[in-house]
This record gives C-alpha cells, sequence and structure tokens, in this order.
C-alpha cells in the first residue's frame, strides 16, 4: 500500500505519503487563506521527501471535512482530479476522525473524548469517540454552549471555546500523517471508508432578493 | 513545440463549468455543465452554490470534454485554466483542479485572463487574431473596450464601465418587466416583437466631456424602472415588448458607437465582440451596419462561444504553447480582481522557495 493523504478542512495544508505501516514523509503548514497555493507544491514535495513516484501510488486519502467551505473544496477537488488523471481510487476520511486518530496516538487512548475544530460564526464541527476510538455522535455543527461533550476534548475548536470545552488541548489541527494511519487501518481492516464528498453540514448561504425594489419615492 | 497544440482549458469563474479542448485554432470539444438554474430563483449567481456545482462536475465535464475529442489526457501539450478575475471561491476549483491534472500528466499549466481568453476564442471561428484587433467585451460581469497588439502579452484597456455592466443591466430590467433571469437571452427574444423607437431611454456617457470609451448602465437601468412604474401608477398597461426594445437600442447605441470611435481613433479596421451579451441580436445587427459603414472588419464568434465556456480557455493556452510563453507556477493562486493586462499568470521563480517554506520533510 502506497497512500497519498491530504486535508485541506482545517487551517493546516498538511500532506502525507503512507506505505501501510508508517508515515513515510509528511508536511504541515498552517495559513488558513492560502490552501490553493499551498496544496499541490505540499504534495509534490512531500512525494519527493518520501522518495515516491506518483505512478507508485495504490491510493489517495482525503480528508473531507466538516470544515469551511473555500478551503475545503481544494483538497476535495484536488483529490478526484488525481484520482482521475492517475486512474487511483480516492478514499474520504472524516477530518474529525483523522485529529481523533492522532488525539489517541498522542496519549488520549483510553477513555472518551470530543473533537472540535473551528466552523467561524461562533460555532464548532465536533464529533464524540468512545474509549476504543469508535465515533458516538457527530459529526455536527452547533454552538459550543449548546454541546455536551466528553470529559476531555482537543482541536482549534475546543481550545477556542475553553468554557464549553474546559481542559481542552492539542491537537490543535488535522495532519495528514494520522489522516493517512486512520485510512491505512480501516483500509487493512476491510472496512469502507468515506466516498469524496464534501461534509458541508450547512445549507449554502442564499439570500433570496426581497422582491422588485422601487425607485420612485413612495 | 507543436505547431498545432492540444490544450485543454478549464473555466470556473462563474456559474458555468467548462472544459474544452483545443488543437492550434481548431476546436475539438466544448463541454460545459451549468448551474444556472439553481441561481434562477435568487435573481443572480450565488457564489456557494456555483462553487458545490463546479466541485461536483468538475472530474465528468473534463471526461466529457476528452470523450468528445477524441482523445487521451496524456496526449495534451498543456492545460489552461481561468486565474481570474471571477468569483473567488469558484475560481479556486477550477484552478485547483488544473494543477492537479497538469502536475499528474507532466504537462505544463497555463493560468490565463478570463477576458483574454473571451477575445481569443474568435481565433476558433475566424482564425488567427489580427494585430492590434480591438475588443469589445460585454457580459453580466464585464463591458470593456480592449486593445490587444498580442493575445498573450499585450492587452490594453481603454475604457470599461463605471457601473453596472451591460448584461447586469440587461438582468435588472427583465426583473422590473417580470421577464425572469438571466435576462439577456429573454429580453432579446421580446424585444422582437417590440418597436425599438418607442421610448428615448437615455444614452449613458455620451455627452462632449464625458469619457469617451467608458461606459454607464446605471442611470439607463433607473430610468426603465421609473418609466415602467409611472405608466403601472396611472394603471396603465406596460408596453413590455416596446420597453424591451428601447432599452436593448439605448444599450447597443452606445456599446457600437464607442466601439466603432475607438476603433476609427486608433488606426484599427478590426473589431472583435465578445462575452455572453455578444449573443443579443440586435447588438450584433448593428454592430454589423456601423462596422460596414466604417470599413471596420467586424468578428463575433457564434453565441456559443460568446457565453463563458472552457473553448476560450483552451484557445488562449494554446496560443500561449504556440508563442512559447512561460508556463505558470504550481503555486498559482486563483486572483478573484486579476488586471485585464495580466494576461496570463506566469512562473513566479518562487516555488523553490516555497517548497523549502513548507518544512516537513522525511518522517
Ligand atoms: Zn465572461
Amino acid at each position: 500500500m502506497l497512500l497519498l493523504a491530504f486535508d485541506t478542512a482545517t487551517p493546516a495544508v498538511t500532506a502525507a505519503v503512507h506505505d501501510g505501516t508508517a508515515v513515510l514523509a509528511e508536511t504541515h503548514q498552517v495559513d488558513a487563506r492560502r490552501h490553493g497555493e499551498l496544496l499541490l507544491p505540499a504534495i509534490d514535495q512531500v512525494l519527493r521527501a518520501a522518495g515516491v513516484d506518483k505512478h507508485g501510488l495504490t491510493g489517495i486519502a482525503v480528508g473531507v471535512g466538516p470544515g469551511p467551505y473555500t478551503g475545503l473544496r481544494v483538497g476535495l477537488v484536488t483529490a478526484a482530479a488525481l484520482g482521475h488523471a492517475l486512474d487511483l481510487p480516492v478514499h474520504g476520511v472524516c477530518t474529525l476522525d483523522a485529529i481523533a486518530f492522532q488525539a489517541r496516538a498522542e496519549g488520549l487512548a483510553g477513555q472518551p473524548f470530543t473533537v472540535a475544530t473551528d466552523a467561524r460564526r461562533k460555532e464548532v464541527y465536533w464529533a464524540s469517540y468512545d474509549a476504543e476510538g469508535r465515533r458516538t455522535e457527530g459529526p455536527g455543527v452547533d454552538r459550543p454552549a449548546e454541546l455536551t461533550p466528553a470529559a476531555r476534548s482537543v482541536g482549534a475548536g475546543a481550545l477556542l471555546y475553553p468554557d464549553a470545552f474546559p481542559g481542552a488541548h492539542g491537537p490543535e489541527h488535522v495532519s495528514a500523517g494520522a489522516l493517512a494511519g486512520f485510512a491505512a487501518a480501516e483500509l487493512a481492516a476491510g472496512r469502507e471508508l468515506l466516498p469524496n464528498v464534501p461534509l458541508y453540514l450547512r445549507r449554502p448561504d442564499a439570500q433570496v432578493p426581497a422582491g422588485y425594489k422601487a425607485v420612485l419615492p413612495a | 513545440m507543436a505547431d498545432e497544440p492540444l490544450v485543454l482549458g478549464i473555466e470556473t469563474s462563474c456559474d458555468e463549468t467548462g472544459v474544452g479542448i483545443v488543437r492550434g485554432t481548431t476546436l475539438l470539444a466544448d463541454a460545459v455543465a451549468s448551474s444556472v438554474n439553481d441561481h434562477a430563483r435568487f435573481g443572480g449567481v450565488v457564489p456557494e452554490i456555483a462553487s458545490r456545482a463546479h466541485l461536483e462536475a468538475m472530474v465528468p465535464t473534463i471526461q466529457r470534454a476528452l470523450d468528445t475529442a477524441g482523445i487521451k489526457a496524456s496526449d495534451l501539450d498543456g492545460i489552461a485554466v481561468t486565474a481570474g478575475p471571477g468569483l473567488a471561491g469558484a475560481l479556486l476549483v477550477g484552478v485547483s483542479a488544473a494543477k492537479a491534472y497538469a502536475w499528474a500528466l507532466d504537462k505544463p499549466l497555463y493560468g490565463v485572463n478570463h477576458l483574454a481568453s473571451h477575445i481569443c476564442v474568435d481565433q476558433l471561428e475566424h482564425g488567427r487574431l489580427p494585430s492590434p484587433t480591438m475588443a469589445l467585451l460585454v457580459s453580466g460581469g464585464h463591458s470593456s473596450l480592449l486593445l490587444s497588439e498580442d493575445i498573450t502579452s499585450d492587452v490594453r484597456p481603454l475604457g470599461a464601465t463605471i457601473d453596472d455592466a451591460a448584461g447586469e443591466a440587461f438582468d435588472k430590467v427583465a426583473r422590473v418587466l417580470g421577464l425572469g433571469f438571466p435576462g439577456g437571452p429573454v429580453v432579446d427574444r421580446t424585444a422582437r416583437e417590440g418597436d425599438r423607437k418607442a421610448i428615448h431611454f437615455p444614452r449613458g456617457l455620451t455627452g462632449k466631456n464625458d469619457p469617451e470609451y467608458d461606459f454607464s448602465f446605471s442611470g439607463l437601468k433607473t430610468a426603465v424602472a421609473r418609466w415602467v412604474e409611472a405608466k403601472r401608477r396611472a394603471g396603465e398597461e406596460v408596453p413590455i415588448a416596446d420597453v424591451a426594445a428601447s432599452f436593448q437600442e439605448a444599450v447597443t447605441d452606445v456599446l457600437t458607437r464607442k466601439a466603432v470611435k475607438a476603433c476609427k481613433d486608433n488606426g484599427v479596421d478590426h473589431l472583435m465582440i465578445g462575452g455572453g451579451v455578444a449573443a443579443n441580436s440586435r447588438l450584433r445587427e448593428m454592430a454589423q451596419q456601423r462596422c460596414d459603414r466604417a470599413g471596420i472588419r467586424l468578428r463575433v464568434p457564434r453565441p456559443g462561444l460568446c457565453t463563458d465556456n472552457g473553448a476560450m480557455v483552451a484557445a488562449l493556452g494554446a496560443e500561449m504553447v504556440w508563442r512559447d510563453r512561460a508556463p505558470s507556477a504550481f503555486d498559482l493562486s486563483a486572483d478573484s480582481s486579476l488586471p485585464v493586462t495580466e494576461v496570463h499568470v506566469p512562473h513566479t521563480h518562487f516555488h523553490d522557495q516555497a517548497y523549502d517554506a513548507l518544512g516537513g520533510g522525511a518522517a
């Protein structure tokens, strides 16, 4: 297995190559406004660093959010186009699941916890996990005050609202290495991943113009 | 480089996902997926809806274009994409896709200007553009007079709208008349039944001291709305076809008058008209009459190539390859306000530094 993984659903632009056993190379840069500029160079660089030719890849794993849409779409359309051009399967991974995988690797294994990322507009994208790391609730998008998170929580959304998420800590953003690790483990276990379709969770903002406005004074 | 470069072009600046394939100046495929019906009930393009539709349509539209052209992606000599101007989120979907295809297929990437593409598309219809060419671009997003010496490197703006684009005025007048969205085609159709001399609507910026090549359609739009409202208030029936025809006459009068004047003033004997409004039948007719009288050769692509499409991007991309222009780097950004003078966005020589700046490396 040689997986190229990347994610643009959080402020991080991150890419990694995974051989089914371990991460061979990973890049991580935080710049919420430049996903479009940074992603392809990051992919190119991570393959060079891993010493892997793109034609040797066996699949692509991409974070399908939830996350702010403009950045999120950069990852998804890149994955779709690479999959098409290189004739590779594209596996979608819920970005919150990848953060959860990383949090467990960093010490949260064996206890329930909540992952929350920043959804802007005073809301968070969130999901909760049990002691075995299985997602039990979410993904959802809500105001922090309306949630009852687990005793432990991780992610930039949790860190942003300490009142709602007491004792929140890192990882802040997703890392493609963790996303690749999660995808590799699921694939090895024979489980299906998600389709390459964004988890928007919100309907598009679209205000219907309030009828035709008269120009003559009333 | 190939005499007849084979180039795929991607256009996502507004609500159409366009993918075109050209060989030199020959059109091989022009696939379009439009989200226009999803916007109709809002009376205008909703950016988030457009961006979502581009993501869904991208790969299927590329495949459709390749199938129509009967080529394999690996046959291509380059990938071109609209880098701007346009809706930021919509552009970004196309730019990201183009980069991924170019990188995966080891083909040069050309980030090109949407307005220059509107001009260059005429090469698919009438052969290579003469130098210089005067271009009048009119659509829902732009109304500009441009002088091009070389469509891959030298496009100069002579004038532009100072308020609404011509196409916007069509949309707004269509709304006033209750004709629906988009306004261009329906106003054109309705106007055919009307008297274009019935009402004399104002011609913006045609006074002695007004800027010669700039346009203004906001006052015209308001004048039409006032006229219609006054009729309605008086309890009279609104002669919809006459209003549509008279409004359309005012728009096309100003556009063609200024375009022909720009040609004469600058000693240019070719006028190209592009953009969605160039599909308007009265504009085409009046432009032909006035150009004939002034001894100017008029070039207008067929209506399907005037609206936003991928073929126009491919046409400019092929010209870039043919003229050996530098490709774009993979850190190419989508620029919603890309100036028309930036016909293409070449290699910045920054990308080695960009790689270094990314950090990370072997784990
Ligand atoms: Zn256009």
